[in-house]
């Protein structure tokens, strides 16, 4: 076993796959690894860890696909990890052996830019050469063999959406790693280079003894690095020469007419013209394509504004409609098998573990996986054909108000069916301060789980008035109001953030608006299965143990005193039920009553428990919102999932925990029991009435009661930091606003 | 002189210099809005920013903001 792992290690590759946004480099790595590849994150940064393997001709590759990028000049963590896992900076992946470089061909002057900085690197280099087809509609001839030789690394052509090419380009991958490493091309002026030099062999001269010199690229860049990014990163902070060496530097570079940082774009765009003399051949005037014109009514001011509209509402309603029903399936399949359970388990706790804590956090973790794929269908869909930029494009001046820009938008949007993958979807956005204030605001949007909090309560007590002529009803009002809550106060946070915690300058939004195309089958059911999946397998097991953790708070002490009151009634009735025989006019009256008793011995367990006493125990705190111990109860109960509420009320209020917000009647049973619900110290006050009804549904459209988006903002962000952020300042934001509401409903109704 | 933002729908200009070094600046270059180059005006997004321009023959997305940093000199 040894010697073969051995033997496979030496003829291990690694290669780092790396390529503009909307080449298609997704679907070539896809097309190389399969299934063989697993997702991680970079620790300390957001950017996700894709690696996959294969296997060409007996030997392995390990394929390292690096985030999509336009330039290797790192100005924040996120962007330098892709310089650092070239350069082998990294201590958790080994240096490549080759670089797989990706390119439209139908853009290549500006793919070739950052070519060119990869050539600089030293490694060698294979060329993918992808979407020729694309090219040719467009009246663009490209010579391989003449491009392969100007830029001196083999160019593979491919169609990676065809799965065409790749085993050619398995072929050049494997015969370019035994190639020594090519001396690194230089497309700077020799002033320039010559600058490099000095500031090299200066920062060799002033390292302290066993520090590694810093790769000539990054010296580079230094040079480069206007932004200042990089020179807060790899200058020590008491290294005060080199920045004054760096300010010289650019001065005298100033003087001699290669002024920084416009040098870098001029000396690659000049080399990429020289390598494309002879090799690119254009017609004349660049044909009007199908692309074009879709462009033209996409983006035209009425046709793409009511087109995006329409897709916005396909989109909105699937996540929330079409969802729906697969999540009804499981609701039913997860109560089957909990009733399989109660049925061959024995009365316990045991049974209570599985059937409560198990059951119903597995199920808890699957109930959200229609809702995140059919998202990342329509994502990869957008994504892939080409629309997702254009949506960013046309929602940009809007997002810009609120110090965020278009990107952010379909994940918002997305929220309002659920969090979850609303939070998933955050990933097309490259700008980190952007990205986590979109993750921390997009648990604001009022999700579907809310939906039956708000509905219970409304019916309950809004009362059904209506106005201008029965147009608009107080209760569809109210309704609005809730989500407007979240929206509102979503905006205010987003433009708190960035002008606090996440304080930066407005990202750019300088990013290319790709052909359209038709979206590839299989990287769209790729796409949507990786991230269902990824969902499962990474917020699965917490999800479960939380639920765990709240069915134990709610199960124990579960001293069996409580049932003490009931027993002989149950008894009493069991006898009366034996004797009457099933005829018996009286059965079913004896039978709601038994039914009636185990439900109130259902809420006695519940009031006992660990959590129930601790709804007592909060009570002070919960009474300025005009809640008692039991609605506090309740939304402890409801932390894992906000929609668990409804479910925790109808135990305490004795109804049993089998409340269908889909069954008019078992709501309504809810809604005379709250209604009639008093305070313990006060029979004669009713602990509901309009302001604290108003008060929990105005609670639950801005609290964080829910446990898989919390997880979910912890793997994306990769930190328990922003989730914990999250829940305090939403629950903190939740508790004023619903006190705020009961303080003036009260004011407003004495 | 005239900047990238002032281009009329349809217009053509070619760029002088982009003003500046920060981020916004660095992307604007890195995207091939160098000295010399033709740029041409596709089309304005419906809520009026940002702007959508044909340049080294793909499409670019750029915001008004970011556009005036961007000197041009217009053809006609």
């Amino acid at each position: 076993m040894l010697a073969m792992s051995d033997a496979a290690s030496e003829t291990s590759l690694t290669v780092a796959l790396l390529g503009n946004p909307n080449t298609g480099k997704s679907t070539l790595f896809n097309g190389l690894a399969g299934v063989r590849q697993r997702v991680g994150n970079y620790p300390g940064v957001t950017v996700e860890k894709k690696i996959g393997h294969l296997t060409h001709a007996g030997r392995r590759f390990t394929l390292i696909d690096l985030p999509g990028t336009y330039s290797l000049a790192p100005r924040s963590p996120d962007e330098m990890v892709a310089v650092d896992v070239l350069l082998g900076r990294r201590g958790d992946l080994p240096p490549p052996n080759v670089v797989l470089s990706i390119v439209d061909a139908s853009n290549l002057e500006r793919n070739l830019y950052l070519v060119s900085q990869v050539l600089e690197l030293g490694l060698p280099t294979v060329v993918a050469l992808n979407m020729t087809d694309v090219a040719l509609q467009r009246g663009i001839a490209i010579d391989v063999a003449r491009l392969s030789a100007q830029l001196g690394v083999p160019v593979v052509e491919v169609q990676a959406h065809r799965r065409r090419g790749l085993a050619e380009l398995k072929a050049a991958l494997a015969s370019a790693a035994g190639v020594a490493a090519r001396p690194p091309t230089s497309p700077f002026p020799v002033a320039f280079q010559q600058e490099v030099d000095l500031l090299a062999s200066h920062l060799d001269e002033s390292a302290s003894n066993g520090t590694a010199p810093l790769p000539r690229y990054l010296v580079e860049r230094l040079l480069l690095d206007t932004a200042g990014y990089l020179t807060s990163q790899l200058l020590d902070a008491g290294q005060k020469a080199p920045v004054e060496l760096l300010v010289e530097a650019r001065g005298r570079l100033a003087e001699a007419g290669c002024a920084v940082p416009a040098v870098e774009a001029l000396a690659r765009y000049g080399w990429v013209a020289t390598v494309l003399q002879g090799v690119m051949t254009r017609r004349a005037t660049r044909p009007v394509t199908t692309s074009d014109r879709i462009d033209h009514v996409l983006t035209h001011r009425l046709w793409g504004t009511l087109f995006f509209l329409l897709m916005m509402v396909v989109v909105f309603q699937s996540v929330f409609n079409v969802a729906a029903w697969p999540m009804e399936w499981i609701k039913d399949a997860q109560a089957a098998v909990g009733d399989w359970a109660t049925k061959h388990m024995v009365d316990g706790a045991l049974r209570s573990l599985v059937v409560k804590g198990l059951i119903g956090g597995v199920g808890g973790v699957v109930i959200f996986l229609p809702q995140i794929m059919i998202l990342f269908l329509f994502i990869a869909v957008l994504e892939d054909c080409g629309y997702m930029a254009r949506a960013a494009y046309l929602m940009d001046r809007l997002m810009v108000r609120v110090g965020l820009s278009g990107k952010s938008f379909i994940p918002l949007l997305s929220s309002f069916a659920c969090a979850i993958p609303g939070v998933m979807a955050t990933r097309v956005i490259e700008n980190r301060r952007d990205r986590l204030t979109t993750i921390l605001v997009a648990p604001l949007m009022s999700c579907s789980a809310r939906l039956p909090v708000y509905t219970l309560l409304i019916a309950a007590f809004i009362p059904k008035r209506s106005y201008v002529g029965g147009l608009l009803g107080l209760q569809g009002l109210t309704m609005t109001a809730m989500y407007l809550v979240g929206v509102v106060t979503a905006m205010f946070v987003a433009l708190l953030l960035k002008k606090t915690l996440l304080r930066g300058p407005t990202p750019s939004f300088v990013m290319e608006l790709p052909s359209y195309k038709w979206p590839s089958p299989a990287t769209v059911v790729y796409r949507m299965v990786e991230r269902g999946w990824s969902f499962v397998r990474r917020a699965g097991t917490l999800v479960v143990a939380v639920s765990v953790v709240v069915w134990a708070a709610l199960y124990y002490p579960h001293d069996q005193l409580v049932e003490g009151p009931f027993r002989e009634r149950l008894a009493e009735n069991a006898k009366k039920l034996v004797q009457l025989g099933k005829d018996d006019p009286r059965h079913g009256a004896i039978e709601r009553d038994q039914a009636r008793l185990r439900n109130e011995i259902l809420g006695a367990y519940n009031r006992q428990s660990y959590l129930g006493r601790l709804g007592h125990a909060i009570e002070p705190a919960v009474r300025p919102l005009g809640w008692d111990w039991r609605i506090g109860c309740a939304v402890i109960a409801s932390f894992p999932a906000r929609e668990v509420v409804v479910a925790t009320l109808g135990i305490i209020y004795n109804l049993g925990e089998d409340v269908k917000m889909d069954d008019e009647e078992s709501r309504g049973q809810l809604a005379a029991a709250l209604t009639s619900a008093r305070w313990d110290n006060d029979i004669q006050r009713p602990v509901f009435n309009v302001p604290v009804a108003l008060s929990i549904m105005v609670f639950f459209a801005l609290c964080a009661q829910c446990g898989s988006t919390l997880i979910v903002i912890k793997r994306e962000t990769n930190s328990w930091g922003w989730p914990a952020f999250t829940f305090v300042y939403m629950t903190a934001l939740a508790y004023l606003a619903a006190l705020v509401t009961y303080q003036v409903g009260m004011w407003l109704t004495a | 002189m005239n900047r990238l933002a002032d281009v009329s729908l349809g217009g053509k200009a070619v760029v002088r210099s982009v003003m500046g070094g920060d981020d916004v600046s660095l992307r604007l270059l890195e995207m091939g809005l160098t000295p010399g180059v033709e740029v041409r005006l596709v089309g304005v997004a419906p809520l009026g920013d940002p702007l959508e321009l044909d340049v080294r023959g793909y499409r670019l997305s750029v915001r008004k903001s970011e556009a005036a940093r961007v000197e041009v000199e217009l053809l006609a």
